[in-house]
């Protein structure tokens, strides 16, 4: 299987990476649009600024590129925000493959810590992407921004508010979590990615 | 609601583990990225790496190790000991680490801490202090592992460091490290209080109820702890079941 990680400007992906290789895939790290669209799985992992991000993927084609992959692409964190309409952070216009506005977190008690940082609950799971887990099961988070429930949402989490912890569109899958850094939970979930018949 | 963290700490000199020979069915307990992988099977929700070299040679012998322990774990882990400028973060941080702690050389240069995030996020930014409370109650920092003071109140350093944009405060009580009585909780819940980053307790851990105690008195984002873990005196999995059964939101 040829597994494709989506190659810019976001910073650690070496875990993604690292994650995949104990599965026993050799990722191939690239911004070739050519290696990108005939990829088995594409993922899209992320840490960084919206949009400086966006700023990268606009002036080397990689959003229309993402834009139009027809197999199972998978955004992780920043991944997830940046296949929505629009972020918060830094005002920006994203790939929009979600009709959604990503928000920035708004503490309301004074134990509402931000950015989240830390193993928080999935709830509400619907999707085969979580085959094998259960609902309750712990995955590691670490971001300031999320995106709010929509039609789209195929897991819960709950931090401040209920927001989106995954998506499901089309061949676009997300997670707002770290799957490389959540355990033996993260690691089926890539599992099921990898396993996914589009 | 996030769980509460336990975090074991491994000290690295010279690509070893310095204590945790005392395990049973450990062969290799001296190695770091063995021992790490134990503590992630065992239920640890992060690991922090700290290097104790002084050597050169064993600085890059440590950057070869933190390659591995991203090879091999799949949970978070922070790595400090000896990170002066910025090209050390990049380099730990290039080696696959989740998290660089910075201690001494923030406290001498406050402006590290600010180029550290613009460069790599608030995330990846842990803040160590060293305190130790004084006869008149004041809490001051200390640098190089606690032998030199200075004029830093905890408080204030903590609240500098929050403003340039650490992520994380990690606090040793100097005062409780060592002496396995619990964690400097009211200093802690000072701290957790007043910072809107989390903050992980760290010196005197001994029993299962200084776990307790430092997340529910003194409101503790996380507790970090090493020799009771090292030789088996606290067995993680054990230690959060008491800590559910306590009322304390813990990943299990």
């Amino acid at each position: 299987m040829k597994v494709a990680i989506v190659k810019y400007n976001a910073g650690n992906i070496y875990s993604v990476i690292h994650a995949l290789k104990r599965l026993g895939v050799e990722p191939v790290l690239t911004d070739d649009a050519e290696m990108l669209r005939t990829a088995d799985k594409v993922l899209f992992p992320g840490q960084g600024e919206a949009s400086q991000a966006m700023s990268y993927l606009r002036a080397h084609g990689l959003d229309q590129v993402i834009r139009d992959l027809k197999q199972p692409v998978f955004g992780i964190c920043v991944g997830q925000q940046l296949l929505c309409r629009h972020s918060e952070e830094g005002n920006v216009d994203c790939i929009g493959i979600f009709d959604a506005e990503v928000k920035l977190f708004r503490p309301e008690r004074h134990e509402d810590k931000v950015p989240c940082m830390g193993w928080n609950q999935l709830r509400d799971l619907r999707s085969p992407l979580f085959n094998g887990l259960n609902e309750g099961d712990y995955v590691y988070f670490v971001h300031s921004y999320y995106v709010p429930l929509c039609t789209e949402t195929i897991a819960t989490a709950d931090y401040i508010l209920p927001y989106s912890a995954s998506m499901h569109k089309d061949n676009f899958y997300t997670c707002q979590f770290h799957p490389e850094k959540s355990g033996a939970v993260g690691e089926k979930i890539l599992k099921n990615f990898l396993d996914l018949k589009d | 609601m996030l769980a509460k963290r336990i975090i074991p700490c491994l000290d690295v000199k010279d690509g070893q583990t310095v204590k945790g020979t005392n395990f049973v069915n450990l062969r290799q307990a001296g190695d770091p990225v063995e021992l790490g992988k134990f503590y992630c099977e065992q239920g640890a929700d992060e690991l922090v790496f700290l290097d104790i070299t002084a050597s050169h040679e064993g600085r890059k012998t440590f950057a070869g190790m933190v390659t591995r322990v991203a090879a091999t774990v799949n949970i978070p882990f922070t790595v400090g000991g000896g990170i002066a400028e910025l090209k050390d973060v990049d380099r730990l941080l290039n080696a696959g680490a989740d998290k660089v702690s910075v201690n001494s050389a923030a406290l001498r240069n406050p402006a590290l801490i600010d180029e550290i995030t613009s460069h790599f996020g608030s995330q990846v930014c842990v803040v160590a202090i060293d305190a130790r409370q004084d006869e008149q109650g004041k809490w001051m920092c200390y640098l190089n592992g606690g032998r030199i003071p200075t004029e830093h109140s905890l408080f204030d350093w903590a609240h500098e460091a929050q403003e340039r944009g650490a992520g994380e405060i990690l606090f040793t009580s100097m005062n409780h490290d060592g002496v396995k009585t619990g964690f400097a909780n009211e200093a802690l819940r000072q701290l957790s209080d007043s910072l809107s980053i989390p903050i992980i307790a760290s010196g005197g851990a001994g029993a299962k109820e200084h776990f307790r105690d430092t997340f529910l008195e003194g409101h503790s984002d996380a507790a970090l702890a090493a020799s009771v873990f090292h030789f088996g005196e606290i067995k993680i999995h054990a230690l959060k079941k008491y800590l559910q059964s306590e009322g304390v939101n813990v990943r299990l």
